[in-house]
């Protein structure tokens, strides 16, 4: 169990720098997402923290004490690599229990008692004589996690763990992990992935980051209903939310104004807003209705069940008034 | 009427794709031709000759009115009147054998130094460092330069009135006095063994390299993070995952170490101290007028390297599709 500090850490290749300056508090035993954009800064974030990468400037501290130039194995970390990175030759006990081989006064009983135990916990025992090779990809990333769970961390580093595993895997994955955090409480857990359904449904507080800075740190829920940037706004929740700017944005004394689709009500008459149907998408338990009114992009309309619009019929809609997020120009709240 | 129509798409289905295939095979069959029958004359071809010749007693100057010895040429033994046994050919003869030994000496330490040196090369070249490009052509110039001509080129260095190698020696103090270093029954396999490691080296290198390239870089980062030492992650990760590169190229590497022949005629000519089977052949061939003493010493070498090539596949488990995991 481990808290970790980051205060004004920096990095840079070169010339170029990745992380620009970057405060951030992980408490002891949360699981604490990183999320966002592709080039962000996520990934290098987080092998800052493993140690396979130096800071560049800033400091880092575990557990209030400074591990800036700490050897990745003295942190106390296990990390699943989003290849899995298992070693290619060895068998699947062998990975597991390599890195404990080489630890001092582990005695072999010992040894064989966390693997199967850590085995058990992701039921890949009959898998143990195999070779990664002879594994399915989600068996693969078993190994993987399991490996991270022998070496009984104080804090679990994932890098975008599911990216390789095809839907269903995913979301089967996804819970497990929910699960392996809930069963192993002291350890803190850092996560990161670029699907924002992955950081909404798995940490208790996710970090949103852009271009090497963080934009917003916050509980799922928080990010959710109080955004604190048009960026934000819009990475977070699914279907995206609906921004509209210009004439139709004035009236509510902001540059632009978001409303996610499931805060739109389409009404039969005297509606805030008109609109034409483009496209509907029914998806089962509910429904996607784009509407064509003027904006850059048409608005999204969730509605529950299944809705029978066509194409070209005009609606009109409205907004629920304690669900608009109004922005300035800079993309701010607007108080 | 209704079972023929019912059959016919089947069996037409079914020749069809037999036609398909013997189509394949035949095609296959021109494109190995041309390869067949440049082997067949520049190799089948001359082995064979090689071959029956050492069951004759064949002459450089007469090569058609040769006549049949049966085993004469590899081993005769002969009891005299007196009682006394008397070996002879070449199974017999102290300076093959003497050739025999040279070679395998000079194979064994040769690849050994080419295999060391090559992964200290090739795990260099592996790291990332500016300039890496460079090295690594620069690095393959001892590979590139013809053999005669870096044979000759060391044999002046190696010069022990002339050389810069015994100037140096001496000037430094390291030699009291020039040492005549590929003369010298004592020194001349060192000599041989020092330009052979140093020009082929190189090959060794490239090869361990591209056998390195194919492992992939997250699993050092996996252990970094278990905390398995340097030299522990060369001997258990890299080393096994290279395995099947390196195999490779020893194997390359031996081959051509047993018949070495060009690299010794021109830096030793004469020694017996570095006389490999190679260049006994050549001479007994074309120089002593032995044509089938040098036949027989010729496709004795080819057993033995034939021999060598299938106990090491078969021991090594060598993968020759390269080193997919």
């Amino acid at each position: 169990m481990a808290s970790i500090e980051l205060r004004d850490v920096r990095k840079a290749f070169g010339a170029v720098e990745v992380i620009k300056g970057v405060d951030l508090e992980v408490r002891k035993g949360e699981f604490m997402v990183f999320v966002g954009p592709s080039g962000c800064g996520k990934s290098t974030l987080l092998r800052l923290i493993s140690g396979l990468e130096d800071i560049t400037s800033g400091e880092m501290l575990f557990d209030g004490k400074v591990v800036n130039s700490l050897a990745p194995s003295k942190r106390g970390i296990a990390m699943v690599f989003q290849s899995y990175a298992l070693y290619p030759h060895m068998s699947v006990y062998d990975n597991m229990a390599f890195g404990l081989t080489l630890e001092k006064g582990q005695s072999k009983e010992e040894i064989r008692r966390r693997v199967e135990k850590a085995a058990d916990m992701l039921q890949i025992r009959q898998y143990l004589d195999r070779l990664p090779k002879q594994l399915s990809g989600g068996q693969r990333q078993r190994v993987a996690i399991g490996r991270a769970i022998t070496r009984d961390p104080k804090v679990f580093l994932f890098d975008e763990p599911l990216s390789n595993l095809d839907a269903a895997l995913r979301v089967q994955t996804r819970i497990e992990i929910a699960k392996l955090h809930e069963s192993m409480d002291n350890v803190t857990m850092i996560y990161v992935t670029h699907d924002q359904v992955e950081a909404m449904t798995l940490a208790d507080r996710i970090c949103v980051l852009r271009d090497g800075l963080v934009e917003q740190v916050g509980t799922p829920m928080e990010l959710y209903e109080k955004p604190n940037s048009v960026f934000v706004a819009g990475f977070i929740g699914s279907p995206k939310m609906n921004f509209i700017s210009g004439d139709l944005a004035k009236s509510f004394n902001a540059d632009t104004v978001g409303i996610r689709g499931e805060h739109i009500t389409i009404v039969p008459e005297n509606g805030v807003w008109s609109g034409t149907v483009i496209h509907t998408e029914n998806l089962g338990a509910d429904s996607y209705v784009y509407l064509e009114m003027g904006t850059e992009e048409p608005v999204v309309v969730r509605l529950d069940g299944v809705n029978t619009y066509r194409s070209g019929d005009v609606v009109q809609i409205s907004p629920m008034p304690d669900k608009i997020h109004r922005f300035n120009a800079a993309g701010k709240p607007v108080a | 009427m209704t079972t023929e129509a019912l059959r016919s798409p089947a069996i037409a289905q079914r020749r069809g794709r037999s036609e398909l295939m013997q189509q394949r095979a035949r095609a296959a069959r021109w494109f190995l031709l041309p390869m067949m029958i440049a082997l067949a004359v520049v190799a089948g071809w001359p082995l064979a000759r090689s071959i029956y010749f050492s069951f004759t007693d064949v002459k450089l100057n007469n090569l058609y009115g040769a006549e049949w010895v049966g085993f004469a040429n590899y081993l005769q033994i002969r009891t005299l009147e007196s009682g006394r046994t008397i070996y002879r050919g070449v199974l017999a003869d102290p300076d093959w054998w003497n050739a025999v030994w040279n070679t395998v000496r000079f194979a064994f330490w040769s690849v050994v130094w080419e295999t060391i040196f090559g992964m200290i090369v090739a795990l260099v070249l592996n790291a990332e460092f500016r300039g890496r490009g460079i090295v690594r052509a620069a690095i393959l110039i001892p590979w590139a330069i013809p053999t005669i001509v870096s044979a000759k080129m060391w044999s002046w260095m190696l010069n022990d009135q002339f050389g810069i190698l015994n100037d140096l020696g001496v000037r430094l103090g390291l030699l009291g006095a020039p040492v005549a270093w590929t003369a010298s029954p004592d020194t001349a396999m060192m000599a041989v063994l020092v330009v052979d490691i140093w020009k082929t080296t190189p090959f060794m290198a490239l090869l361990i390299l591209a056998g390195l390239q194919m492992i992939p870089k997250d699993i050092y980062e996996a252990a970094d993070i278990d905390g398995v030492h340097p030299i522990k992650q060369f001997f258990r990760i890299t080393l096994p995952l290279v395995r099947p590169a390196l195999m490779v190229a020893i194997i390359f590497r031996v081959l051509d170490a047993l018949r070495i022949f060009d690299l010794i005629y021109v830096l030793t000519p004469n020694s017996a101290a570095t006389k490999t089977m190679s260049v006994l052949a050549q001479e007994n061939l074309f120089q002593f007028d032995n044509f089938a003493e040098g036949s027989t010493q010729s496709t004795l070498l080819f057993l033995l390297i034939a021999l060598f090539t299938i106990v090491y596949i078969w021991l090594g488990k060598v993968n020759f599709d390269g080193g997919a995991r």
